[in-house]
């Protein structure tokens, strides 16, 4: 069922809750069809084929995604999958998610919602594959049994199902109810990715033409029938709690309808309309208990950082040879230290939720990288059994992992519907809420020593990272022994996922973990990031020290690792490196592999006498195994650029008092068009594995340039962003 | 209660007077297609043009707008989304989570109104909205392909 297509009566259920908003905005058009709930599945028109598809009488074919889109393409490269399975026509593909509460009811017939880690086709490429192979077996078997012959006589293109002998034909439409009933086939051979006609291929997303008019909804335009809009403010101080605040101050402010606590650590005032309601929440006096960490600086934690640099327990994450006794061996060792500061995602779209409740219903629409993880959140607010709950997924305006593992707002949200049951109710952050109360980016620093023989070759090298473990921050239980296994992303020694490219005869490389307050979380590239520059900008480092080329160094230690090197010869040939460049311009190389794809840039940059940096262009080679749709991919890499880029030109929160000091984009600068380089993609599928393509380019972003910085200044940049560096000629 | 003239319309609305035109355009007219991003007139989700003029909506209080002034929204710039802008973005598949697009577009059909010519070093410069998905290399593709179309400006 569209959600277009409900215009009238507002009914306090979950779907027209929902469909009240479309009616409310009118004449706008919705980018997407309203979750199914039980209620529209008994009265559906239109059977399922399987979970994955349904088929209208018109040909109309609607193919369920569970994973949430949020710019990334998902939703149109899944549907691929699953249409070129199905051999339908791409013209009539529409798509609907299901919801989390379905999932459940389901036994998980859709899987993992979860949509973090690059991992939204490569984890699921497989099942939805089958669900459309599956779908395309039933639909051809009903279309057989209509004509009382063999299936094996029969083919399917295009959403035709013919009859050769006979010359007979049905189309989808005219067969799917039939096709329902039929048994599903327990095993489907799935094409050979060279015969795929539909995946494979630049197509046009399916969702661009309501992001150009304003019709696209988004969580925070959600509008109900009685709807109230909350603000809140939870304790700057990351772990501190809510001492008083005077309500009777605000009381009656225009608009002003409750003032209210949430959970022990924030205030909310919920108003008519959210301005009000922020207005109010403004002029609240509010008294707080800073808690432990009041105190805390960013130059107390560099300090507690940097004594994990030496200090004698560490996690070992990737170990062979002697690196102890390469080192004192050395004809000669390099040592130096870097540091990368906690980043906040800041998506343009804030934190916000909408939530109904009632005693025995807890309901929430939000955008969400994780459906299921948002139900569970609600169930867990609400005090209800997970039965009793739903979450309904919206499009994000922009998730990049804030809106994954963790449900802040949710919980927050539920909490505040809780206290006014009936009435449902929109929570919107402001920005600076949105700054204040991020899931940073981990705070770490790594000392590196280089043992170089006489030749100048790497004979030992030891990375000593010392900082913030994001799954200790959230996913405690997964702390074995003390390591957090993430923390080694891109520096395992082997394994599909983020492995090494290089063999050095003696490594040791391992983890001081130290935690600080302020919570940590996974940031588009996660640590990839951090350890891409200090393991790349190393190694730079180690090349200039011995006198070689960047690139030749590294190809040195790099014939075990042919995935790896393919990936920065391709980098390295596109960029015609070694060929000279005009006056003042400077290239920077590196490679490395996170998120099951293999990644390489080349930059160019020039720095101008005063110190300015422009970055001219940059050569991205990836290799992700399989190409679903090119085009998207080409937007994934050029937006991971601008993502990392942002980071490493600007990107930095400070704690003083034991909050974050930077509230709004005037003072957490990111990157804008002014500053954009030209991005070449040099895509270079090998096929045999998947691997992910939102995340991983963001790790060569800053490495390649700070490389081509040294290149260009002989200054070597370990401490980021560059924005506190002075690039002026000595 | 003001009068505002949005989208060809004249629009009776209830707000007090330091509310901002953004909150006002969304929460008391009810098109959100203009958003919220900051507050601080930063990142320009909210751009709408005023007489014309790219106007970031989100720091320009209610009483600072005249029943006189003419407001388009993106819901206004074309009945159908038919605006050689728009028709631009939807050619090069700018938008990614989109939540920023909004403002991107109206900056830019504000830009190429008063300056149909304009240059890469123009876009540079005048197009400083924030897009965190990072589409600024098919902003700048669309914005050139409409230049060279030459479709705005004219009269």
């Amino acid at each position: 069922m569209s959600i277009s297509t409900v215009t009238t009566g507002f009914r306090p259920s979950r779907r027209s809750l929902l469909a009240g908003s479309a009616a409310a905005a009118g004449a706008f058009t919705f980018g997407f069809t309203i979750p199914f709930g039980s209620e529209a599945q008994a009265q559906a028109v239109v059977p399922e084929i399987n979970a994955w598809v349904v088929i209208h009488p018109d040909d109309k074919v609607v193919i369920r995604i569970a994973r949430s889109e949020m710019g990334q393409g998902t939703l149109t490269g899944l549907a691929q999958l699953v249409a070129e399975e199905l051999n339908c026509d791409w013209a009539k593909v529409t798509t609907e998610y299901p919801t989390p509460g379905q999932n459940v009811a389901r036994n998980r017939v859709w899987g993992n919602f979860s949509t973090g880690g690059s991992r939204g086709i490569r984890e699921s490429h497989d099942y939805v594959r089958k669900g459309g192979a599956a779908a395309r077996t039933m639909l051809i078997q009903a279309a057989a049994n209509e004509w009382k012959v063999p299936a094996s006589e029969c083919v399917a293109e295009k959403s035709v199902i013919t009859h050769k002998a006979s010359g007979r034909s049905l189309r989808y439409g005219q067969v799917a109810a039939a096709a329902a009933k039929i048994e599903a086939p327990k095993d489907v051979a799935l094409k050979d990715p060279k015969d795929w006609t539909i995946a494979g291929k630049p197509l046009a997303r399916l969702d661009t033409a309501p992001k150009t008019d304003g019709s696209k909804i988004y969580g925070m335009d959600l509008k109900m029938p009685g709807m109230l809009n909350a603000a809140i403010k939870d304790c700057p101080v990351f772990g501190g709690k809510v001492k008083s605040f005077d309500a009777a101050k605000i009381k009656d402010m225009p608009g002003v309808k409750h003032v209210l606590p949430v959970g022990d650590s924030a205030v909310t005032v919920v108003a008519d309309t959210w301005w009000q309601a922020k207005t109010a929440l403004d002029a609240l006096p509010i008294v707080w208990d800073e808690g432990q960490h009041a105190k805390v600086s960013s130059a107390s934690l560099a300090e507690w950082l940097k004594e994990g640099l030496d200090a004698p327990n560490a996690v070992v994450g990737n170990q062979n040879g002697d690196v102890k006794a390469a080192i004192s061996g050395a004809a000669r060792t390099i040592e130096a230290v870097y540091s990368y500061p906690f980043q906040n995602h800041a998506c343009m779209e804030t934190m916000n939720a909408t939530a109904l409740y009632t005693p025995d219903k807890c309901e929430v629409w939000t955008p969400t990288q994780n459906g299921e993880a948002a139900l569970a959140a609600t169930a867990e607010a609400s005090g209800l059994p997970i039965a009793k709950c739903e979450a309904y997924k919206i499009d994000l305006g922009g998730g990049f992992g804030r809106r994954g593992a963790v449900h802040d707002w949710v919980r927050q949200v539920v909490a505040i519907a809780k206290q006014i049951p009936g009435t449902p109710v929109k929570l919107i952050w402001s920005r600076e809420e949105d700054m204040l109360h991020g899931r940073f980016h981990p705070l770490t620093q790594c000392k590196m020593t280089g043992a170089l023989d006489k030749d100048g070759n790497l004979t030992g090298l030891h990375m000593r990272i010392s900082g913030q473990s994001i799954v200790a921050g959230i996913f405690p239980q997964n702390i074995q022994n003390g390591r957090d296994p993430v923390v080694f992303q891109g520096l395992n020694a082997s394994g599909p996922e983020a492995s090494i490219g290089y063999t050095i005869p003696n490594l040791l490389i391992d983890h001081a973990m130290r935690n600080p307050h302020v919570p940590p979380g996974f940031w588009r590239g996660v640590n990839l990031n951090q350890n891409a520059i200090y393991l790349e900008s190393f190694l730079d480092e180690l090349a200039h020290a011995a006198g070689k080329d960047p690139l030749e160094f590294r190809r040195a230690m790099m014939k075990n690792h042919p995935k790896h090197l393919a990936v920065l010869n391709a980098a390295a040939e596109k960029a015609e490196w070694g060929k000279p460049l005009p006056a003042g311009m400077f290239r920077g190389i590196c490679q490395t592999m996170g998120f099951g794809a293999y990644v390489a840039a080349v930059a160019e940059v020039s720095v101008s006498d005063d110190g300015k940096l422009k970055i001219h262009r940059i050569v991205a080679a990836t290799d992700p195994g399989h190409v679903v749709n090119p085009a998207q991919v080409e937007r994934q890499i050029e937006g991971s650029f601008v993502y990392g880029l942002s980071a490493a030109l600007y990107g930095e929160i400070t704690i003083k008092d034991g909050r974050v000091e930077q509230e709004n984009f005037d003072t957490y600068e990111v990157m804008r068009l002014e500053a954009m380089p030209a991005v070449e993609t040099v895509l270079v599928p090998s096929g045999g594995f998947w691997g992910g393509v939102g995340e991983p380019t963001i790790a060569v972003a800053a490495p390649a340039v700070l490389n081509a910085i040294f290149a260009a200044t002989g200054k070597r940049i370990r401490n980021l962003p560059l924005k506190n560096a002075d690039l002026k000629k000595a | 209660m003001a009068k505002l003239n949005v989208n060809g319309k004249m629009i009776d609305v209830e707000a007090a007077g330091d509310t901002p035109l953004l909150w006002v355009l969304r929460e008391q007219i009810g098109l959100t297609g203009t958003k919220y991003g900051c507050g601080v007139a930063q990142c320009g989700a909210c751009t709408v043009h005023i007489d014309g003029v790219a106007t970031r909506a989100c720091a320009l209080p209610l009483d600072a707008v005249t029943a006189e002034q003419k407001i388009v929204t993106i819901e206004g710039l074309s009945p159908d989304g038919s605006h050689p802008v728009q028709q631009a973005w939807i050619k090069h598949e700018v938008p990614q989570c989109g939540f920023c697009q909004s403002g991107m577009i109206m900056a830019t059909a504000a830009l190429l109104q008063a300056n149909p010519k304009a240059t890469e070093a123009d876009i540079a410069s005048e197009i400083t909205n924030i897009c965190r998905c990072g589409t600024y290399a098919r902003v700048k593709t669309a914005i050139l392909d409409v230049v060279a179309g030459g479709t705005l400006g004219r009269g």
